[in-house]
């Protein structure tokens, strides 16, 4: 018992998370619907539980458990708070749209506490296994979840691509992670570092399994050529659904991409960087041109999401310290801004009507000036203008790039960003310039006003002291590789 | 004087708040507390700006009332501020123009009041902020933050097609600084530092210099504009409400300007003695060419936008001429243009107020009805012709002898618009205020209120004042040109070049 103790301390937070997810599982079969509102209750502490036991339990050093198959370091704690914050986030917004589409069920809280488990596991993974583990988890909860509201056509048919696709993406990861295992001998990541710097065994096999590899992180952060489900998905899906699968699994899936990329294969960084090149700058290209056509504001966040994860890939591709620090601010500010951007969708959307075409923004500064000055900041640091989040974001993703030498792709980043910014224009355009064609008072309640607001002001407020955000991912980073 | 206030903070801060707390006033119910709110904010915000200029060093050229705190470590980039010859006359009119724009709109703009006044205030301190950011991505920080109100200034309360001309407004502006950026990260690579004062000392290899050089005009040139990257300006001017357009003429094309002077040409001074030739090229073509456009144009508004390249042609001209006397004149006719420009914009927003047309057509012997303005709007446009004893003349004469200096066909070319120039201005100042009554309209006039006469007195007293005695600004920018001059002077390149 003692010689496993230790091991089972730095999985806690995962234990805890799955201990309650089971409990809230047992505990909705005995409510009655009226008293629904205590699962809700139960979720938000288990995750303010849950992000309790990980800060109390943090420290800079870096801790293996279960023989290496784990492990507990700076960056996994700060991306589980990450995760946590953003699932409260969400939680608040979406309780009045699922109590209205008749959605507020034990399964939903229950399957997002599990999917949360399944990204804990991916950013903890230290094993080929492990992480596989936990991003099925994930997957397979977050297929559920687009399929929750079953009988709407729409939603089972983006489930169904989801999942064929997302099965299809596994496979090709399980196979990378085979061939790998052939050339190195180990699952372990480190073993599988130590062994290729050691000098490697079989190039060709290696670059095999890098291909396959890489082909299913960009697949599951939606990074072209690997993009063709997030449209369709985003926009099927119920907004309450494409909120989660838009936000904090990205957080695991940079994790893992650290874990897999940086962490196990850094002696092929040559090799992975020429790929991520070209999927970061088609990323960047076909999210910004094709986001302009879009009239549904759903999909429109879906291509901006893949220029987003372009831009992302710009601090992973420089395979520098400096840069990994900079795609941890970047995903956790685009975590930010996405939870914002779908929790005003949900603001609009009231009984029997989803806010989800660019229209529907029309004249909301003459409905809600306030509410249309919080999507304002939202855009805005979306398309990276200061003095919001999200142009540090850019600017220090950029500024990594630039350093390793990528600079005829920085340039064209740059371009790419400013035809990037018309479509947010068009939003602010159409919230400021167009008259109201929907005069409806806007519904909701108090909670969901102020977390949106403080949401959407954050982004403001750390625009203007970035170094909080840069600060604990440069401390998460540096004491993690 | 050394004093512990922070003073040029103070400058930044105190129109931003006060635009904030406008923002709060809420809808048009409380439109009135919205303006007068606006006004005292907009006075606040000149009295803050007014220290600058009584605690100013005229001896001394190099930044004064320096601020410097950290911001983020990690990066080296600090909250540096301070001011110069060059920027202290530009961060006073900004905060005198705001005051009059708060005036200019106190009754004509009628919804969303308290929005309109919060944008012009907060637009306010951010391009204060511009005028005296000496940290690069600070600087970078107030330069595009400024573009949103006034993306929403044009976009609300603008004309017919206000939404393509502020798009365009927004993007042109949007792409060019993107490769400014690019330049600043690049230095910084090159200094591990985001200073201005870092950047001033670094050796750069001319090849180097030039694509800096032309990254940072990218940025400028479309800001001033430059021919041939003007073609938002007049559709912005156009469509923008008064205040929009006078805050665009008076100050918005004076960044591009002062930018220059800060950053491209000390920065790559040698790119700039290399390619002083092409920008003079482009000055000129601005100058003569657009002088062209100008005559043609049947819309006021559009009228007065061609002017205005045509007199930012004169700063760019005389900036890349490289002598004393032509940056000099560079910088009098920046502030004078600010005044003549926004006057100008203000006789067509008294205008259009009453009539709902900008076509000179529609106009004609105005000065029957509105005698009072007409000779407000005479005096304005002879200052915009450059006729001596406005303001408008002394820059454009500097300007002329300064390049007279250095090639008698530039100061020719420069001369003619003196000429052409009078002619755009006299030909319309004819067909609108002169002649018969045209219609019915024109006949229905009534002459301008208190509130007008205000605003229009001031400034031509301003541009009468400046034209027969610019020694305040001259005396002001003196130091600071010859230390600019001596730094452009010596060669920037590295060692064995």
């Amino acid at each position: 018992m003692n010689e496993i103790l230790p091991d089972l301390i730095s999985a806690l937070p995962e234990i805890f998370v799955l201990g309650m997810a089971m409990f809230i599982l047992l505990l909705d079969l005995f409510l009655k619907p009226s008293n629904r509102v205590l699962i809700y209750v139960f979720s938000q502490l288990t995750l303010a539980g849950a992000a309790a036991i990980t800060i109390l339990t943090h420290t800079p050093a870096v801790s293996y458990a279960f023989t290496g198959m784990f492990v507990d370091d700076p960056m996994s704690d700060v991306l589980k708070v990450m995760i946590y914050i953003g699932t409260a986030i969400m939680f608040v917004y979406t309780r009045h749209y699922l109590t209205l589409r008749g959605m507020f069920r034990g399964e939903y809280y229950a399957l997002v506490l599990f999917s949360m488990v399944g990204m804990m596991i991916m950013v903890s993974g230290q094993n080929f296994l492990t992480l596989y583990m936990g991003l099925e988890l994930l997957s397979l909860c977050l297929y559920a979840l687009v399929a929750l509201d079953r009988d709407n056509p729409r939603a089972t048919e983006a489930a169904m691509k989801y999942f064929v696709l997302g099965a299809l993406a596994s496979g090709m990861l399980l196979y990378g992670m085979s061939m790998m295992y052939g050339a190195t001998g180990s699952l372990d990541i480190i073993q599988v570092g130590n062994s290729l710097t050691q000098g490697a065994p079989t190039y060709s096999m290696l670059i095999l399994g890098l291909v396959f590899i890489v082909a299913g992180l960009a697949f599951k952060l939606g990074a072209v050529p690997f993009q063709m489900w997030v449209p369709d998905v985003y926009h099927g899906a119920p907004t309450a659904m494409t909120m989660l699968i838009g936000s904090v699994p990205k957080l695991a899936a940079f994790a893992m991409v650290i874990r897999l990329l940086v962490q196990g294969l850094y002696v092929l960084a040559v090799d992975w960087q020429g790929m991520l090149v070209i999927m970061a700058v088609l990323s960047i290209i076909i999210g910004n041109v094709t986001a302009i056509a879009q009239t549904n504001l759903k999909r429109m966040l879906a291509y901006s999401t893949i220029s987003h994860i372009g831009f992302l890939l710009f601090g992973i591709m420089s395979a520098s310290l400096n840069g990994f620090a900079s795609s941890m601010f970047y995903v956790s500010a685009y975590v930010l801004m996405t939870l914002a951007g779908f929790g005003m969708i949900l603001l609009l959307s009231r009984q029997g009507f989803e806010a989800e075409n660019l229209d529907d923004l029309k004249g909301l500064n003459q409905r809600s000036p306030w509410n249309a000055f919080l999507m304002m900041i939202v855009m805005f640091s979306m398309a990276g203008v200061p003095p919001t989040l999200g142009f540090y974001a850019k600017f220090t993703v950029l500024q990594a790039a630039l350093e390793a030498g990528f600079v005829g792709v920085v340039i064209f980043a740059v371009l790419m960003a400013a035809v990037g910014a018309f479509y947010y224009l068009r939003v602010v355009k159409l919230m400021y310039f167009d008259e109201p064609e929907d005069k409806s008072p806007i519904v909701a309640s108090n909670g969901m006003r102020v977390m949106l607001s403080v949401n959407a002001l954050a982004l403001l407020v750390l625009g203007l002291m970035p170094q909080i955000l840069m600060g604990i991912s440069a401390y998460a980073i540096f004491n993690s590789i | 004087m050394m004093t512990e206030l922070p003073i040029i903070s103070l400058a930044i801060w105190v129109p931003i708040l006060a635009g904030i707390l406008v923002l709060f006033t809420g809808d048009d119910r409380r439109a009135c507390l919205a303006r007068w709110l606006a006004l005292a904010g907009s006075i606040a915000g000149f009295l803050a700006t007014l220290p600058l200029y009584t605690g100013f060093d005229f001896a001394n050229g190099g930044f004064q009332f320096q601020e410097r705190l950290s911001w983020i470590p990690a990066f080296n980039i600090h909250y540096h501020l301070g001011v110069d010859g060059i920027s202290v006359p530009l961060i006073l009119l900004t905060s005198f123009m705001t005051m009059v724009v708060v005036v200019a709109g106190w009754e004509v703009i009628e919804k969303r009041v308290a929005q309109y006044m919060a944008s012009f205030l907060i637009m306010s301190g951010l391009m204060i902020g511009v005028f005296s950011a000496l940290d690069t991505i600070l600087y970078y920080v107030f330069w595009e933050a400024m573009l949103i109100p006034m993306f929403l200034v044009i976009g609300i309360w603008g004309g017919p097609n206000r939404v393509y001309a502020t798009i365009k407004f927004f993007l042109y502006t949007l792409l060019g600084s993107l490769l400014m950026l690019v330049a600043f990260i690049y230095l910084y690579h090159q200094t591990d530092s985001f200073s201005l004062t870092d950047y001033y000392q670094l050796p750069l290899a001319l090849p180097v210099q030039i694509l800096i050089f032309f990254a940072f005009f990218m940025a400028f040139a479309v800001k001033i504009p430059m021919w041939p990257v003007h073609t938002w300006l007049p559709d912005a001017h156009v469509e923008a409400p008064t205040g929009g357009s006078v805050v665009l003429a008076a100050i918005m094309l004076k960044l591009g300007a002062y930018s220059f002077l800060r950053f491209a040409m000390p920065i790559a001074p040698d790119a700039s003695h290399y390619l002083a030739g092409f920008m003079i090229t482009l000055s000129l073509i601005s100058i003569v060419y657009i002088a062209f456009v100008a005559l043609a144009q049947r819309d006021m508004k559009k009228l007065i936008a061609y002017s205005s390249i045509s007199h930012m042609g004169f700063v760019t001209l005389g900036m890349f001429i490289f002598n004393p006397l032509g940056l000099e004149g560079a910088i009098v006719q920046m502030i004078s243009h600010g005044f003549i420009s926004a006057a100008m914009f203000l006789c067509v927003g008294v205008l259009y107020d009453r009539v709902h047309s900008r076509e000179i057509s529609a106009y004609g012997g105005v000065v029957n009805t509105m005698p009072t303005f007409a000779a407000f709007a005479v005096l304005f446009a002879m200052a915009n012709a450059g006729l001596p004893g406005t303001s408008g003349f002394v820059g454009e004469f500097l300007v002329i002898l300064g390049s007279m200096q250095v090639n008698f066909w530039y100061a020719f070319l420069a001369a003619l618009t003196l000429i052409f120039g009078a002619a755009y201005t006299l030909w319309m100042v004819k067909r609108v205020f002169f002649g018969e009554v045209a219609n019915a309209h024109v006949a229905e006039l009534k002459d301008i209120n208190k509130r007008e006469f205000l605003i229009l007195g001031v400034l031509a007293v301003l541009v009468l004042g400046f034209g027969l005695y610019p020694a305040p600004i001259t005396e002001m920018t003196n130091a600071t040109v010859t230390q600019l001059l001596s730094h452009m002077a010596h060669s920037k390149l590295p060692a064995g070049f």
